[in-house]
């Protein structure tokens, strides 16, 4: 039987064979491929986010604004459920058996372990007697959360709103330690502050089995971190004037924005018609959302910052002031009311100086203002020199901050548009158009576009003689108590700061001198001397926007507003009087119950039937 | 004869791999079923019944009575095994025949004896007594000698406990008796019953995965291609060629038939996950999934003792049992588990080079029937675990928990002990 002997290796090379094999595929399974590593901690690894406390919101007064409270839903965890007896259940819940079939099996496809919520926001009622009866339903419990709140009815704009996280905003990069179902702020300042709200997550990572079961931290919690809770924020708004602006405009369409001209605070922030800020939370907010969304008045359009108007004649204080500083016109400076080209709305004295003209608003005096400033012989070519002069005339309008972003911290800041000569040689052709083509800038009229924002910190310029801070709505944020960086930085405009003082008067005169355009916004009465100017708006969409901007005290400004009132008329007749109001409401605390009468006409009035520009 | 000569002429190398393999495997059932919950001293803490809780106890408990099974294997007359071979093979057969009877049906299989807490499988044992009958057989017959009716005695003697343990359901255990056709073919059995049983099974895989047209023209070039090559030959063999050609067809198609219609729903289920583990990975592709899972985390040197995460948080079905090697291989990494079939090698070698040098035609045999079987064992138990192989329940010899396993490779290993601590003996018969 020799042959046979050799057949002993033939037995142990099959056995060494499947052993090499085995440490082969073992190799690869353990050492090679990293995927099961992966897949391992997929399996056992559950992070556990800790939401922090987010920050709280105050007005100016430290009066709370927004806070959270604990709202409790009632949550099902589908493994624990036993015997359930359904008919019970719905009767002491009040919920349709068949939103509960619904309700479970949604959970049952979210995770059998982990709870899903079946009716979300309790009432306190509800809470209390469901809360008795939940001993006999195994698997369901009350779970608390922390909901944002609002102690206002007002602000809604400014403030924002916070919602679920949408899929979008998780595929972006800000947003990548974020997940699913987590909140966030979706617009105004909770979007803009919101990683200084939100505070630091705090992450737990837990074992688990494989049945969910928790079984202790992961290499003794070393990875952990604890929740850091957000910071507060401190806002410039004053609440009560907020209230006010915002009982003034309820009716209309339009914006009140109203600084400290000396910090670039916002004080009252009116964008009509308004909506409250709890609108958008809690149980419906999304049908309410949507009826907001389908409202023909667009209570969601947040106009001060969006909305951009053509400035009207406010804007002849800027011409004004570009045409002084090139040295064109002096303050005695007299052009004849002529109506050469451009009507006068009214007729008036003769505009012998700048006083006379800005009180008066004489269209063909600013005519020639910018006509000075910009034809300025700077080409013999005539087109050549139009288009010259509105390109130094553009860059002095803009370093008021007009034509861009003046970075308020909200994101939805429009820039408006301060036309420059490219923008014509791209609608009318390279030397096609001259002065006579966009005279109407001269007046604040044609393709010119500012923001309430905009028109208001122009006002706190002027009142500042020349600068401004960016306006902004939070002037202290948590325990450090200060604005951020680029709110504490003086912007200057390319005017001298000595030349303001000769638009002021004028001003003045357009308040409470005799026949001035905006004397309903005058507060003589209370020995306050108010600068303004009034505005009245050609418009596409029906008749004209009213409009004034004002600061007070002339002599120690406090404050600088500016009010549109949309298809309302002259700017005298609607927003002078609404001006004064609020001009009052913040200086002197109150308004003089003699002066209910000009709230009654801005909330009730027919504001386009009488009255002058 | 005295113990001290006896304890000389014992193989104790071998019995040191065995002590290994039992102490790392119960090291290994430990980490299996240790759970961070219980108290740190458990033996000083707990009481009896408590501890019977934990099957790392329960398997102390079996290392003990094996202990106790080693002294009686080693001190009964090495004649024996020779003697009551028939009569042992036979009281099995009635065994298992009662227990088809008799037992209650455990997970579908009607496999197990109860008494009180404790279960025996007789299958298990089952290979203990048909090796040594069927070695009993060899060493009277010349397997080469092409006699029909000893052939068929001995297919016979070997497939009537195959159909036993079938018949309850254990198709696992049937499948290990395969394992004796490889002692038979050291014996003088013909290779080719070896080469046409792989090659079919071959054929059945491939017929799984490949299209079967494809898998038929292939089979068809290759014939036509060798027979062009040496016409002369195959003409001699045209019978048999054309016939395995129809054979090979007949299989091709015939596997759809054996697929559907003789593998039960189960069986089915675990090739199907075999080939494709991540059509339903939550479902029916779980142990293998999850098996691989925790073998694969391992990584170079594992993750360390008891810090296992997937099979301490119960992620491996059956973790103490048929899925062992996850907890080494979660556990103790690439080394460690390269160092376990390395055991398993050398265990298969020394048997070998022990049942070479037996003087009987009786106890090789016996020898290569206790390699062969545990190296099937250690085969499909293993192939299961890495997703090589079909989910296949039987252990991992002496590393899986359990009494009747631990018994049954213990009785086998020993009684080839006890007959090589004798076989100088043997010679002066």
């Amino acid at each position: 039987m020799q042959y046979l002997e050799g057949r002993r290796y033939v037995v142990l090379a099959i056995f060494l064979l499947v052993g090499v094999l085995f440490a082969g595929r073992l190799f690869y399974l353990q050492v090679l491929d990293d995927s099961y590593k992966v897949a391992a901690d997929r399996n056992t690894l559950q992070r556990q986010v800790q939401i922090p406390y987010r920050g709280q919101i105050y007005d100016r007064h430290d009066s709370l604004l927004v806070t959270n409270t604990p709202v409790f839903d009632l949550v099902v965890v589908p493994r624990e459920v036993k015997r359930l007896d359904s008919l019970r259940f719905c009767q002491l819940t009040q919920m349709p058996i068949e939103d509960l079939r619904l309700g479970l099996r949604a959970a049952k496809i979210y995770s059998r372990n982990r709870p899903s919520p079946l009716i979300q926001n309790l009432s306190t009622r509800e809470l209390a007697t469901i809360d008795d009866m939940l001993g006999d339903f195994p698997g369901f419990r009350i779970q608390a959360r922390m909901a944002r709140t609002y102690k206002t009815e007002n602000l809604a704009h400014a403030l924002g709103y916070v919602g679920s996280i949408t899929p979008k905003l998780l595929e972006s990069s800000k947003f990548a330690h974020y997940q699913p179902g987590d909140n966030v702020g979706i617009s105004g300042l909770e979007s803009y502050y919101e990683s200084t709200l939100m505070g630091q997550r705090g992450v737990q990572y837990r074992l688990v089995n494989v049945r969910g079961v928790d079984k202790g931290p992961f290499h003794g919690g070393q990875y952990d971190t604890l929740s850091v809770a957000g910071q507060d924020l401190h806002l410039s708004i004053d609440a009560s004037l907020q209230a006010y602006g915002e009982k003034l405009l309820a009716g209309r369409r339009g914006s009140i924005v109203a600084l400290d001209p000396k910090t670039g605070e916002i004080l009252c922030f009116v964008s009509a018609p308004h909506y409250e800020p709890q609108v958008l939370t809690g149980q419906g907010s999304g049908n309410r959302y949507m009826d907001l969304l389908r409202n023909p008045d667009r209570p969601l359009f947040d106009r001060p910052l969006m909305a951009t108007y053509p400035p009207g004649s406010v804007f002849k204080l800027v011409n004004e002031l570009v045409a002084l500083q090139l040295g064109v016109v002096t303050p005695g400076t007299g052009f004849p009311c002529n109506q050469s080209l451009i009507h006068c709305t009214h007729r008036h004295e003769y505009p012998s100086n700048v006083n006379i003209a800005i009180k008066q608003s004489c269209n063909p005096y600013f005519y020639q203002v910018m006509r000075a400033a910009v034809l300025r012989g700077q080409s013999r070519n005539g087109f050549e020199d139009a288009r010259l002069g509105l390109g130094q005339w553009q860059k002095m309008v803009k370093s008021f901050g007009l034509g861009e972003k003046l970075g308020v911290d909200m994101s939805q800041e429009k820039r408006g548009l301060i036309p420059s000569p490219d923008y014509y040689d791209k609608r009318l052709g390279y030397h096609r158009w001259n002065y006579k083509t966009v005279y109407s800038l001269s007046i604040g009229q044609g393709e010119i576009g500012i923001t309430g924002l905009q028109m208001a910190n122009v006002l706190a310029t002027i009142a500042n003689h020349g600068y401004y801070y960016a306006p902004h709505f939070v002037r202290g944020i948590g325990a450090v108590g200060q604005p951020l960086a680029q709110f504490r930085e003086r912007h200057y405009t390319a005017i001298d700061t000595s030349l303001f003082k000769y638009v002021i008067p004028g001003m003045q005169a357009v308040v409470d001198g005799r026949g001035g355009t905006g004397e309903f916004a005058s507060l003589a009465q209370y020995g306050i001397s108010v600068a303004g100017k009034t505005g009245t708006v050609q418009n596409a969409h029906g008749p004209d926007h009213s409009t004034f901007a004002a600061f007070a005290p002339a002599n120690n400004p406090k404050i600088a507003v500016a009010v549109f009132i949309e298809n309302s008329g002259f700017g005298g007749t609607a927003a002078a009087p609404c001006a004064g109001l609020i001009m009052e409401h913040y200086l002197r605390g109150h308004v003089a119950p003699s002066r209910k009468r000009w709230e009654n006409w801005i909330m009730y009035g027919d504001l386009t039937r009488r009255g002058h520009h | 004869m005295t113990p001290s000569r006896s304890s000389r002429s014992i193989d104790w190398p071998l019995v040191l791999l065995y002590l290994l393999l039992v102490g790392l495997g119960w090291v290994a059932v430990y980490a299996a079923s240790y759970s961070p919950e219980a108290p740190a001293n458990p033996l000083a803490s707990l009481g009896f019944s408590q501890l019977m809780a934990f099957n790392w106890f329960k398997q102390l408990l079996w290392m003990g009575t094996a202990a106790v099974l080693i002294v009686v294997l080693l001190v009964v007359d090495y004649k024996a095994y020779d003697t009551l071979a028939y009569i042992l093979y036979f009281a099995m057969l009635g065994l298992l025949l009662v227990t088809l009877v008799i037992a209650r049906p455990i997970a579908g299989s009607r496999s197990w004896l109860e008494f009180g807490p404790v279960r025996l499988q007789p299958a298990e044992f089952a290979k203990f007594t048909t090796a040594l009958a069927a070695s009993r057989f060899m060493a009277s017959i010349n397997l080469r000698q092409q006699n029909w009716r000893d052939q068929a005695v001995l297919a016979g003697l070997t497939l009537v406990p195959v159909a036993l343990i079938l018949a309850s359901n254990e198709t696992g255990q049937a499948l290990v008796f395969a394992a004796l056709l490889l002692a038979y073919f050291r014996e003088g059995m013909s290779p080719l019953i070896l080469l046409l049983l792989a090659a079919g099974g071959v054929i059945l895989l491939l017929a799984l995965l490949v299209p079967k047209l494809w898998l038929v023209g292939g089979f068809t070039v290759v014939l036509a291609v060798a027979f062009l090559l040496n016409a002369k030959l195959w003409r001699h063999h045209l019978i048999l060629s054309l016939s395995t050609w129809a054979a090979v067809i007949g299989m091709v198609f015939g596997v759809n038939f054996f697929f559907n219609h003789v593998l039960q729903p189960h069986q089915r289920q675990r090739i199907e996950m075999l080939i494709d583990p991540g059509k339903d990975p939550l479902g029916k592709g779980w142990n293998v999934t999850q098996s691989k899972i925790a073998l694969g985390s391992g990584g170079w040197l594992g993750k360390g003792f008891l810090n296992g995460t997937q099979t301490k948080f119960d992620f491996v079905p059956e973790q103490s049992t048929d899925f062992i090697f996850c907890t080494v291989g979660e556990e103790w990494g690439w080394a460690g588990s390269t160092l376990v079939i390395g055991l398993y090698m050398a265990l298969l070698w020394r048997i070998l080079l022990v049942a070479e040098r037996q003087k009987s035609v009786f106890g090789r045999t016996y020898g290569y029937c206790v390699a062969s079987v545990l190296f099937v064992h250690f085969t499909v138990n293993l192939g299961m675990t890495m997703g090589l192989m079909p989910v296949v329940g039987i252990p991992l010899p002496f590393f899986s928990y359990g009494g009747s396993s631990l018994w049954s490779f213990t009785i086998l290993l020993f009684a080839l002990l006890a007959l090589d601590a004798h076989r100088k003996q043997d010679l002066l018969r």
